[in-house]
């Protein structure tokens, strides 16, 4: 982990008159990371984000991207950055590829290099069929793709992107996973959302935030690395309940059902072999084994239950 | 600079790929083409008086000039509203706030955008006089004043409505609010006319229409010109530091 850091935040803190959005909020990311931003509605990601681009100015802190100050120098920072917020930052009355050399100009992409810059950014978001239509006449999905396109356009080392799969279609959503995860192969990207298995899919490390605080910060890996979840075991001629108890690795069990048994295990063992050794065995007709890989969304509810209330209130507040 | 031209084309660009263009010059040149032919079958109707002093040229550099200032006045709050307002409620102004311009290269942008669209409402009001231009003798340079006055004049409208568009997400209201305010600056000099005022001179002397008098008559005092450039740069810088407030 000594790759080069290109964002470096300390201390972010943004105050909306008495309510504080983001408390001292310390973010770190290398060249290489997808790093997930996970939070209930309201937690602070979209300011987190906003204050990360230079769109809102922090209350407090201080944002380097690749060392140089968002604060002091913020067209030298903002060169390395590519941002898509929330809602996708269009224009409906241009084409898309009219757009999308407008986006590449804005990021100084010289004249010369335009059409190829707009031409790898389709590429990449695939757009190339779609180039000469109105912005505006794209499905949502599409439109969504555009955003995308304009934030990688100039190809920046930092890609930030808001909730990017909000609104769309499973399909689409399946693609714009891919194509985030393609995107971490030559950019380091963050990428909010408070879609557990989307962050589980792409992100090498999650940042969980709640009230405004950095609750949780730790690799994917990490999250996976607790080994499996409660197991859920299903036997059609179930036998009593001492007989499972007894097996290596179980630590309690309890029945949910006739014939359907949820097993709780012991730290770093996977007693899943072993139960169905002894179901063959003892003929006890085995239909369900399955553990639940679901410790992210546990150490999601831990960390932020008792939110709601208080996530209500800075989201009017924000509005 | 180069910021600046790129803004400004695609901001050029997407004036004109909304109707509301469009629509605004057609019907600003229909008005202004009713005065015109109106004024003439006045000035035919009256040339045998055989009053020299008053030729086809102050016609058309006075009355029809005069004219365009208050259609003007109506017509360029609707081309200013969208400018910030829309971009806000549309949340496309995010683009320009993470892209690697300061704010006031994206002001600057757009308002040269608008001097586009200006010079285009100035080209089509040259085009009546231009006309004539085979038929009689023209005093050019008297109507270039009166054209220059009039570029003036919409550039300090453009001005402070861009700054109006940017305080609000509502494009209705950054109409509404411009003209107000522009309508305000224009009535002070209804202050000036009032004795038991102090400083009435002042007041006179801040109103945007007075300027214009002296142009539409032909005569270019420098004063009057820089007038129009402080006005418009006071009203830009406020809409710069407006955007940073934003950040805020």
């Amino acid at each position: 982990m000594d790759s080069e850091v290109l964002i470096e935040a300390r201390g972010l803190t943004r105050r909306y008159g008495p309510t504080v959005a983001v408390e001292t909020l310390d973010l770190t990311l290398r060249k290489g990371e997808i790093l997930g931003l996970l939070g209930p509605n309201g937690a602070g990601k979209s300011t987190t984000m906003k204050m990360l681009t230079g769109n809102l100015a922090p209350s407090d802190g201080e944002t380097r991207i690749k060392g140089v100050s968002l604060r002091e120098e913020p067209k030298a920072a903002k060169r390395h950055l590519g941002y898509l917020p929330e809602q996708p930052p269009v224009y409906p009355e241009l084409t898309v590829d009219e757009y999308l050399r407008y986006c590449a100009g804005l990021h100084g992409v010289a004249k010369a290099d335009r059409d190829a810059a707009v031409d790898s950014a389709k590429r990449d978001c695939g757009l190339g069929d779609v180039g000469h239509r109105l912005v505006g006449n794209l499905s949502k999905g599409y439109q969504q793709r555009v955003g995308i396109a304009q934030a990688i356009i100039h190809r920046p080392p930092v890609v930030i992107l808001d909730e990017p799969t909000v609104g769309l279609d499973p399909i689409q959503i399946r693609e714009i996973r891919k194509l985030i995860k393609d995107l971490g192969a030559n950019h380091s990207v963050i990428l909010s959302s408070h879609i557990l298995p989307e962050i589980q899919a792409v992100c090498s490390r999650v940042m969980i935030i709640a009230r405004g605080r950095v609750v949780y910060n730790e690799s994917i890996d990490a999250t996976r690395g607790s080994g499996v979840g409660a197991i859920t075991l299903g036997l059609r001629r179930p036998p009593e309940v001492s007989a499972l108890q007894g097996i290596v690795g179980v630590r309690r069990v309890r029945a949910i059902e006739p014939g359907r048994f949820h097993i709780e295990h012991e730290d770093k063992a996977d007693p899943r072999e072993a139960l169905a050794e002894a179901a063959a065995r003892g003929n006890w007709g085995l239909y369900e084994l399955s553990a639940q890989a679901r410790t992210l969304e546990e150490i999601f509810v831990e960390l932020t239950s008792g939110d709601e209330q208080r996530a209500g209130d800075i989201e009017k507040e924000a509005a | 600079m180069t910021n600046v031209l790129n803004i400004a084309r695609y901001e050029l660009r997407r004036i004109f790929l909304s109707p509301l263009a469009w629509a605004v010059l057609a019907i600003v040149q229909f008005i202004m083409g009713f005065v015109f032919i109106n004024l003439l079958v006045e000035y035919a109707a009256n040339a045998g008086m055989g009053n020299d002093q008053f030729g086809v040229s102050d016609y058309i550099g006075g009355s029809l000039y005069g004219f365009a200032t208050i259609l003007l006045l109506l017509v360029m709050p609707l081309m200013t509203m969208r400018l910030f307002a829309e971009e806000r409620k549309s949340n496309s102004l995010t683009l320009l706030f993470s892209a690697p311009v300061s704010l006031t290269e994206i002001v600057l942008g757009k308002f040269a955008g608008l001097l586009g669209f200006i010079g285009v409402v100035i080209l089509l009001m040259a085009l009546m006089p231009l006309a004539l231009n085979w038929s009689t003798d023209l005093d050019w340079g008297r109507i270039v004043a009166g054209l220059l006055g009039l570029f003036l004049l919409m550039m300090s409208f453009g001005a402070a409505g861009l700054f109006v568009s940017s305080c609000t997400r509502e494009p209705t209201i950054a109409a509404v609010g411009s003209f107000g305010l522009l309508l305000v600056v224009w009535l002070l000099n209804i202050l000036a006319y009032n004795d038991s005022i102090p400083f009435k001179e002042l007041f006179g002397y801040l109103s945007l229409i007075d300027h214009y008098e002296s142009l539409r008559r032909g005569v270019f005092d420098t004063a009057d010109a820089i007038y129009y450039v402080l006005f418009s740069a006071l009203f830009l810088s406020l809409t710069v530091l407006r955007l940073d407030m934003e950040r805020n």
